[in-house]
């Protein structure tokens, strides 16, 4: 019996589709990936252990609060007073929004609670208190 | 003199490096983004006019003081034994609800360890009382 020579199929393969699927890739990585928009105060953030990732950046909107007690949104600065107005519009522009507070250590309570106040009149009850991982002791 | 021929050259662009390029500018983006994702504590605040009675057998008061000092139920409790202290609480009464109340001159960062002490305890039921 004799056996039939295979044919000669080339191995190889075609590597001139290469740039597309890297272009492809390039692409998805610049669409998905969101940029700061906001600069925000200088704020040295509390530390804590039980956190959470906030669920998307794009229904999360940040006030700043600065140990001098500036509020700022969007890099505008606020009286504790105008919080209402503007987180309201983005309450009702976005029902799923959650706001970040990125407030100083060292900010005074009484901006936190006046802060905590503007919130639930605009509506705006989802809260995140931005921190950094304390490491577990 | 004899003039040369020139070669005939191919007006092709080579292909053979366009993956590398494209490779190259992927890792450069790919380092350049810093991914910051936000982490913190989370806390669902009580609508706007919706204060409910509770009954003050079921409240536990923690306050926090200008220095920084923590008071649960009447007593100082030192900041780690705060988590150790709140489960102790919720074993004799499961229906108990912990009002935290910050004097306004009291910092931010004592707060969001006491927040942080009572996720330790797991504490769900974490009421916010305005500052004094």
């Amino acid at each position: 019996m004799k056996f039939k020579r295979k044919s000669g199929v080339e191995s190889k393969i075609s590597t001139s589709s290469m740039p597309d699927i890297i272009f492809m890739l390039l692409i998805f990585f610049m669409v998905t990936t969101v940029l700061r928009e906001y600069s925000g105060l200088p704020v040295s953030l509390p530390k804590a252990e039980r956190i959470e990732k906030l669920e998307s950046k794009r229904h999360t909107s940040d006030i700043w609060v600065s140990k001098d007690g500036l509020i700022s949104i969007e890099d505008k600065l606020f009286n504790n007073d105008d919080v209402r107005h503007v987180m309201y519009e983005k309450r009702a522009s976005d029902p799923q929004l959650t706001v970040s507070l990125k407030a100083d250590q060292a900010a005074r309570m009484e901006i936190i609670s006046g802060i905590h106040n503007e919130l639930r009149k605009a509506d705006a009850l989802k809260l995140n208190y931005s921190t950094k991982v304390k490491a577990p002791n | 003199m004899a003039i040369r021929e020139r070669k005939a050259r191919t007006g092709a662009i080579p292909e053979g490096g366009m993956a590398d390029i494209a490779f190259l500018l992927l890792v450069f983006f790919l380092v350049t983004t810093t991914i910051d994702m936000d982490k913190g504590l989370g806390i669902i605040l009580p609508a706007e006019g919706q204060e409910l009675e509770i009954n003050k057998k079921n409240i536990l008061n923690c306050l926090i003081s200008s220095s920084g000092a923590v008071l649960l139920g009447g007593e100082p409790v030192e900041l780690k034994d705060l988590s150790r202290r709140v489960q102790e609480e919720l074993k004799e009464n499961d229906k108990l609800i912990v009002s935290v109340k910050a004097h306004e001159k009291a910092q931010y960062d004592v707060y969001i360890e006491v927040l942080d002490q009572l996720k330790l305890a797991k504490a769900t039921r974490i009421s916010i009382a305005e500052t004094e």
